[in-house]
């Protein structure tokens, strides 16, 4: 309401200076591009310029390091795409805020390669109106053999004094705190507000042995030998794994986080003939398999298996996990807006500790 | 020049009102008030909660400590710069100002490079086989990018200023009995204080207010008052409590603006 | 005293030096390396230089960073200047009003600017890109302007001016042939100080600009938030020798009029 008050005014105060001298770079206007928001080094570069030469559309390609990141921009207007990929429970937040809309399946005809349990595991679409599943997996510790020595099975490895300074955590919200609650045996959903205190005390005790936190900095860090223990995305352990053999991938046994990412229309979005054509083109075996073979993220393409010619990666319990044998595995849900605040208040908490 | 003249200054007037003024405004407006647009104090006095206290006293902490690292590197630089300078070309001084031309992003991620637990400080003392150090991630790494980053503002206006002080007048006081020490803290110093005090304010408020250099060297284990709101902005969405902690991020400035400038004015005075 | 203590100062110089530019010449040292670790020289290459210029999305926030800047600094060079030229006859407390908001985006802080753009594009419903970066850089660019233009105004000779009106000049004419040319160098400077101020901003793009819209600093900003790779080594090297040789060009100038008298 209060923003509708302001904009009408300084909308009329400023329009006349607006109008005169306003270069763009980029017509966001024009018929032939596509603004795509996607998550860091997530995509392989290779299939943007391919989808141009095949369809001569532009893509406009940005990316954010978390969800929390992303939803702002979008929720403000301040950026407009036609397509983003955010995780579970922030496509559960934007439906609930009304930031999407539908997409026409029928514009889509390789979403067929989906396989359905990946479909009716995104519960955060219920209708399965809105989304498109991109890539999915599991959050883990990577950790490199040379420098640690002792077994590693259990997220209580982030709190051995040992590895002071050796550590790296996730710095974004849900990630961190799914760490601590799982340790703890609690939900990583949890709202209730004694959990949470417990798991941000456990947070705040781990902080000195913590040498950053960081995002996408993990993969590179770790390949580079900066830090001996690390919080990563399933997807990324195949990757660094290629770029450092001393590295290994474990799920802790108390149980994870099993995170589906899904492409969605936000419902500004201007170029939705283009967006129906890219997601399409993402859906299809080869690109699907291309784009797999370079980020090695499980994908929840059907039809990519058969076509990955490399078998150490044909054959990657890590890339095609049987997750039959985890029991404890859980999605991350929207907390509601207080939730999420408590939360991001907690996590500040922990950050100035 | 005719009256007409003065219609010359409209174009930039009413940006400023549409580009400076109206902004703050809305800043107020979003600090005083909550989601719902009702008044409200919270926003401001969410300063008060102990994250937001601690990351205000760690800033100025961090800020003052860098300000006064940059003057006691930059006077006598600047004081030898002057004494050689004087008469001859600027080239000189222009060598030590020159990276502040630089991006500043570019200089702090230099800095993460030499100073990370495998970065090149750290791997030439491993090679002489001495202890390696680890003060990236710390509160010290981000003094030093602070002071990195901001040392020629701390330099040019001593200089300057140095640089126009009548070398008759130290020359009298050489000439009254005064020895080195005495010229210097009765004439040479107060005579610059003008430059000092405004290179502390060019050092003391982007300090004070980066988010930009305690996210690259701090690893994000240092929340200063500028990571707080620019990440209440961009990742909380909590636009009150981020609008809320700039106008008191503001107050802050005001405060120092006028302290320094009751110096400048009192030094004038004499 | 002097004497005594040259070989210290000659120290202490030397030492603010190498603090100074240590750690610029080591990145310029690692965008030869060959080798992808830091700590580890692994022969002579250029190819980073080469993966450089081939990254169209570097190229194109490069493209973004040098337009902006011409075009801030242009425009505000001349709104700067018209605002100069009429504060100078207003009334007294006009001009300190005029002047007192210019000094608001010189004194607060980046963040605070910046962050107060943003919320005025959202609150106007402007779609954030290149323009909304480009309106908030003449905004910040303009006081640079107005403070490097407004001191030569004390320095007019006004009987000057005032004998070209008497000899029949009209005020446009007097003003262009008298009064310009006096406070040219303000204006020259003004632009440059706008135009590196615009090239170095990193936290009020961060804050202005949308979709699809990078400058230098921002993408620069996103790629370390990945890691960083050579390919910044080798942007570091070309910006600063750039800024260098800019410098050298912009010094040798006056010392060439100079020369000329």
């Amino acid at each position: 309401m209060k923003k509708k008050f302001i904009g009408t005014i300084l909308a009329l105060s400023l329009a006349a200076s607006l109008i005169t001298g306003c270069g763009k770079t980029v017509d966001p206007n024009s018929d032939d591009v596509l603004y795509v928001y996607n998550a860091g080094e997530y995509i392989d570069p290779d299939i943007l310029d391919q989808f141009t030469e095949e369809t001569g559309i532009n893509v406009v390609y940005d990316e954010f390091e978390t969800n929390e990141i992303m939803y702002p921009k979008v929720e403000s207007g301040a950026a407009i795409y036609d397509l983003i990929c955010p995780s579970d429970y922030m496509i559960e937040k934007m439906l609930a805020n009304d930031l999407l809309q539908p997409i026409d399946y029928s514009k889509v005809p390789n979403y067929e390669n989906i396989g359905k349990e990946y479909i009716e595991q995104s519960t955060f679409d219920p209708e399965h109106k809105y989304t498109i599943p991109y890539c999915w997996g599991t959050v883990g510790i990577l950790y490199n053999k040379t420098m640690v020595d002792e077994p590693v099975d259990s997220w209580s490895i982030l709190w051995n004094e040992k590895y002071k300074n050796n550590i790296l955590m996730q710095d974004s919200v849900r990630d961190a705190y799914a760490v601590a609650l799982k340790y703890l045996g609690y939900s990583l959903n949890s709202t209730d507000h004694d959990e949470i205190e417990e798991a941000c005390e456990l947070l705040q005790k781990q902080k000195h042995l913590v040498q950053a936190y960081v995002v996408d900095q993990v993969r590179d860090k770790m390949i580079g030998n900066e830090a001996a223990i690390g919080v990563i995305y399933s997807g990324e352990a195949l990757y660094t794994q290629r770029q450092n053999p001393d590295l290994e991938y474990v799920i802790p046994k108390e149980g994870t986080n099993m995170w589906i990412d899904a492409w969605v229309i936000p419902k500004n979005a201007r170029h939705l003939e283009n967006a129906h054509a890219f997601l399409n083109f993402l859906c299809r075996a080869d690109i699907a398999c291309k784009n797999f073979e370079y980020i090695t993220y499980s994908t929840p393409n059907t039809k990519v298996r058969d076509l990955v010619e490399d078998e150490s990666l044909k054959n990657s319990e890590i890339a095609f996990p049987d997750l039959s044998q985890y029991h404890n595995l859980e999605t991350f849900k929207f907390l509601g807006d207080k939730g999420e605040k408590y939360l991001n208040g907690m996590w500040r908490e922990v950050k100035s500790y | 020049m005719s009256k007409k003249t003065k219609w010359l200054a409209m174009p930039y007037t009413i940006w400023g009102i549409g580009f400076i003024i109206i902004p703050l405004i809305i800043v107020l407006f979003y600090g005083f008030t909550d989601v719902s647009g009702h008044f409200t104090i919270e926003g401001i006095a969410s300063i008060f909660t102990h994250v937001n206290l601690k990351a205000l006293i760690v800033s100025m902490l961090l800020s003052f400590a860098s300000t006064l690292v940059c003057l006691i590197m930059a006077y006598p630089l600047a004081y030898i710069l002057a004494e050689v300078g004087r008469g001859k070309s600027s080239l000189l001084s222009l060598i030590f100002i020159l990276p502040m031309w630089m991006n500043s992003l570019l200089r702090t991620i230099a800095w993460q490079n030499l100073l990370e637990k495998t970065g090149l400080i750290n791997a030439f003392l491993s090679f002489c086989h001495l202890p390696t150090m680890m003060i990236i991630n710390t509160p010290w790494a981000i003094v030093l990018g602070m002071v990195y980053d901001f040392l020629p503002f701390m330099i040019l206006p001593i200089y300057n200023v140095l640089c126009k002080i009548d070398k008759d007048t130290i020359n009298a006081a050489r000439d009254l009995g005064a020895n080195g020490w005495q010229t210097f803290w009765r004439v040479t110093w107060p005579l610059s204080l003008p430059g000092v005090i405004s290179g502390i304010t060019m050092v003391f408020v982007p300090s004070l207010t980066t988010f930009v250099i305690s996210d690259i060297l701090g690893g994000g284990k240092i929340l200063l008052i500028g990571n707080i709101i620019e990440q209440l902005f961009t990742q909380d969405n909590d636009w009150n409590a981020g609008a809320g902690l700039s106008v008191v991020m503001m107050i802050f400035i005001i405060i120092s603006i006028i302290i320094t400038d009751k110096y400048d004015r009192e030094d004038a005075g004499k | 005293m002097n004497r005594q203590h040259a070989g210290l100062k000659k120290f202490y110089s030397i030492f603010i030096l190498l603090f100074l530019y240590a750690p610029i010449l080591t990145l310029m040292a690692l965008s030869f390396n060959a080798s992808k670790s830091r700590s580890h020289w692994g022969g002579f290459t250029f190819d980073w230089y080469i993966s450089l210029f081939e990254d169209e999305r570097i190229m194109q926030a490069f493209t973004n960073t040098i337009l902006i800047a011409i075009a801030s600094a242009l425009i505000a060079t001349v709104f700067g200047t018209f605002a100069c030229v009429g504060m100078h006859v207003m009334k007294r407390r006009t001009r300190t009003a005029i002047m007192g908001m210019t000094n608001i985006p010189m004194l607060n802080a980046d963040i605070v600017t910046g962050i107060s753009l943003m919320l005025l594009f959202i609150a106007c419903r402007i779609n954030m890109g290149g323009a909304t970066v480009l309106l908030a850089h003449i905004t910040f660019n303009i006081p640079y302007v107005i403070l490097s233009v407004m001191p030569k105004f004390r320095q007019i000779n006004y009987s000057t001016y005032e004998a070209a009106l008497d000899l029949g000049a009209t005020p446009t004419y007097a003003f262009t042939r008298i009064i310009f040319p006096d406070i040219l160098p303000g204006v020259f400077s003004g632009f440059l100080m706008a135009f590196t101020m615009s090239l170095d901003d990193f936290i009020i793009t961060h804050f202005t600009k949308g979709a699809g819209f990078d400058t230098l600093s921002t993408k620069i900003y996103s790629e370390v938030k990945k890691g960083v790779s050579p390919e910044i080594y080798a942007l570091s090297t070309i910006m600063f020798t750039v800024v260098l040789l800019l410098l050298v060009i912009v010094q040798a100038k006056p010392q060439m009029n100079r020369s000329k008298k």
